[in-house]
């Protein structure tokens, strides 16, 4: 089903069926974003559900969600278009042998077909709006960022033989990053902007339970405390929102109704939560039945 | 309910909306005409009666990144609810500005900001005398290495400090590593390999199937500082920071901070165009300047805060420090390990290091030395002079 929400209130509220839990911040950001048409950058540690706004826009509005995940060395080859190079010399050479004049042969090699469409280039082209998800903007060069300008100021592709191919549709873009180097103003400048930080215990409770209604409210509330309770604590790596629900999965899949029942289980779940050797040692039994007993 | 109210004149959105950027630049974020017209437009689209979807709204437009996301709400109150802290900001800059120009070692925390007052009431120094009296080359020549000589305690007229953070600066700007011209193989890259293709499309009778490309190499490091402007620092603080504003400006991925009993994040402010603005934004920042030190503690949030963004495997973490600490020394040890484990290099410049006899006795100082990857002095200009060979070999 595709729906026009008419504020941003409603687009809360429509995330919120298909699972997004969106924080008024968030909500009011992606609601002008979609209705200005502007790209929407959004920040914050990893594990928050940055990513996932853009999968739930998609899911919202039934269109296609076209991802584009930046790596450091990626380039407009691998992000805009290119040209099927093989395919292309081969039909040169098979024109050649039919003694084509090569006007002909060159307005045929580059035209559509020989076109290899990469994901900014086919976000344009699509004739509902796709939803653009530009992952980890920070990992491209500042080249890349350059490039992008472009494409998310005037909407369109300069294609030195082909000239310039305009959107057939505006997709809704956002864009995500973790901080991993500093973005350039320009590029902060033309989109809006949300900082997306873990969510509240309120919050979270509500993405729990919207995620895995099945779990009994006493364990989903000693859940969210917990790892509300272990984000305090001093780890290298914090758990998100992802994190939380694949424990919470663990432990409805181990039948475990209260956390406090058995701690040798518990702690055997954690790995759920903790990712590093050394978060593993931070959290000992004695932490864990301490962020229990303040769970509970 | 708040009562808000506008400049009298203001006669309708566009001139409210336009106030509150120019209101939200004086405080140091940048909101210009694009801005205020996606405000206008994003205020079109939600109800524009309830404050607080308007200050939603004017939040996703106008802020940029996490620092101004932060202070948004307190601005957005201070215009549209008048409270009258429109200025805060400013005012408060003044005072604290007056106040370190009284205490008389520090009154500007960055270069190039005008320095006129002082020019009469300073005794007459003849290097300056020299350099702009005869003006043959040589003599400048020598006067700057002189000055590079000098341990930075004895600078101590304006002009000496003001040539010396230039030198400084210059120092760190020629410290960036160069990018190479030379290109090399890469399986992408921005270039066409053309002699690797030639080559390899021989055995397929010059037709040219596979492409070879090549790209410049990587640049090796990148450099986070960590200034230490403590009491037992403030004679070298000055330099130091004319040093960092240096590095913050010649690479935008150097990172720079300033700690006494407190760390702060530096290099926005060092980054800022106008210069005026970048030296109240310091010396804000700068209140304990001249205090007690926490190296540890600092060290401790930058690891929490900063690092995960920040530091990698090609970084070099810069700390100037006389490690002189005021924490327990086995919390600095922990820290400065830990940062290691992030890949990261570690270079300590004490300037205590380049006086006769010193020995790093000081006991966060002899803590420290195990992690570290260099130590070295940086009481003159040549020991961060210095700093560029090593850094070359990484």
């Amino acid at each position: 089903m595709s729906r026009h929400q008419t504020s941003w209130q409603q687009l809360q509220a429509d995330l919120a069926d298909t699972g997004y839990v969106a924080s008024d911040d968030l909500a009011m950001a992606l609601f002008l974003a979609v209705t200005l048409g502007k790209p929407l950058l959004l920040e914050g540690p990893a594990g928050v559900g940055k990513t996932q706004v853009a999968k739930s826009l998609s899911e919202l509005q039934s269109t296609k969600l076209i991802r584009l995940q930046c790596y450091e060395g990626l380039d407009a080859s691998h992000a805009i278009y290119e040209w099927n190079y093989q395919r292309q010399l081969l039909a040169i050479r098979a024109a050649a042998e039919e003694q084509k004049p090569s006007t002909e042969i060159e307005d045929h090699v580059f035209s559509e077909k020989f076109l290899l469409q990469r994901p900014l280039l086919e976000a344009i082209r699509q004739e509902t709006p796709a939803v653009l998800l530009i992952d980890e903007i920070d990992r491209a060069d500042e080249e890349f960022e350059a490039y992008l300008l472009e494409v998310l100021s005037d909407f369109q592709i300069t294609i030195p033989e082909l000239g310039t191919v305009p959107a057939r549709s505006r997709p809704h873009v956002v864009l995500t990053a973790n901080g991993a180097r500093d973005l350039s103003d320009a590029l902060r400048r033309r989109c809006l902007y949300s900082f997306v930080d873990y969510p509240d215990r309120r919050t979270e409770m509500a993405i729990l339970q919207a995620r895995a209604p099945e779990l009994e409210a006493r364990l989903a509330e000693q859940i969210v405390g917990f790892v509300q309770a272990l984000r305090k604590e001093e780890l290298e790596k914090k758990p998100g929102i992802a994190e939380m629900l694949d424990w919470a999965a663990a432990l409805g899949g181990l039948g475990v109704n209260d956390l406090a029942d058995d701690p040798e289980q518990t702690q055997a779940t954690l790995v759920c939560l903790l990712k590093t050797e050394r978060d593993r040692a931070a959290v000992p039994k004695e932490v864990q039945q301490r962020l229990v007993g303040r769970a509970a | 309910m708040q009562v808000t109210r506008f400049p009298q004149r203001a006669t309708g959105p566009a001139e409210r909306l336009s106030g509150f950027a120019a209101h939200l630049r004086m405080n140091g974020i940048p909101a210009g005409l694009p801005e205020t017209e996606t405000a206008l437009a994003a205020l079109g689209v939600v109800d524009a009666s309830r404050m607080a979807d308007v200050r939603l709204a004017l939040k996703a437009v106008c802020t940029g990144d996490a620092d101004a996301n932060g202070r948004f709400d307190d601005l957005f109150d201070a215009y549209w609810l008048n409270r009258g802290r429109k200025r805060d900001g400013t005012a408060a800059t003044h005072s604290s500005r007056n106040a370190s120009a009284d205490s008389g070692r520090t009154y500007r925390m960055a270069s190039g900001a005008s320095d006129e007052e002082g020019e009469a009431d300073t005794p007459d120094d003849d290097t300056e005398a020299a350099s702009t009296g005869t003006g043959t080359g040589r003599l400048v020549a020598s006067t700057t290495r002189s000055i590079e000589k000098t341990d930075l305690r004895k600078l101590m007229t304006p002009e000496d400090l003001q040539r010396a953070e230039r030198v400084a600066e210059a120092i760190a700007r020629s410290m960036r590593d160069r990018r190479s011209r030379r290109f090399k193989a890469a399986s992408r890259g921005e270039a066409l390999d053309m002699r690797k293709i030639l080559r390899r499309s021989v055995q397929r009778g010059g037709e040219p199937i596979e492409l070879f490309r090549k790209a410049r190499p990587d640049r090796p490091v990148n450099i986070v500082a960590l200034l230490d402007v403590s009491g037992s620092m403030t004679v070298y603080a000055r330099v130091f920071l004319a040093f960092l504003k240096g590095l913050v400006s010649a690479d935008h991925r150097t990172d720079a901070y300033l700690f006494h009993t407190q760390l702060v994040r530096i290099s926005d402010a060092l980054r800022d165009s106008d210069t005026m603005r970048a030296v109240n934004r310091l010396s804000i920042m700068a209140q304990g300047f001249g205090g007690g030190t926490k190296i540890g503690a600092n060290l401790k949030q930058f690891n929490a805060q900063h690092a995960a963004q920040s530091v990698n495997g090609r970084s070099v973490v810069i700390i100037l420090s006389d490690g002189y600490d005021t924490d327990p020394p086995e919390i600095l040890a922990q820290e400065l390990a830990r940062l290691r484990r992030r890949g990261a290099r570690i270079v300590w410049l004490n300037p205590l290091r380049g006086w006769d006899g010193y020995e790093p006795v000081a006991r966060g100082m002899a803590a420290a030395l195990p992690h570290l990857d260099h130590f070295a002095a940086a009481n003159t200009l040549d020991d961060l002079v210095a700093l560029e060979p090593w850094l070359n070999r990484l």
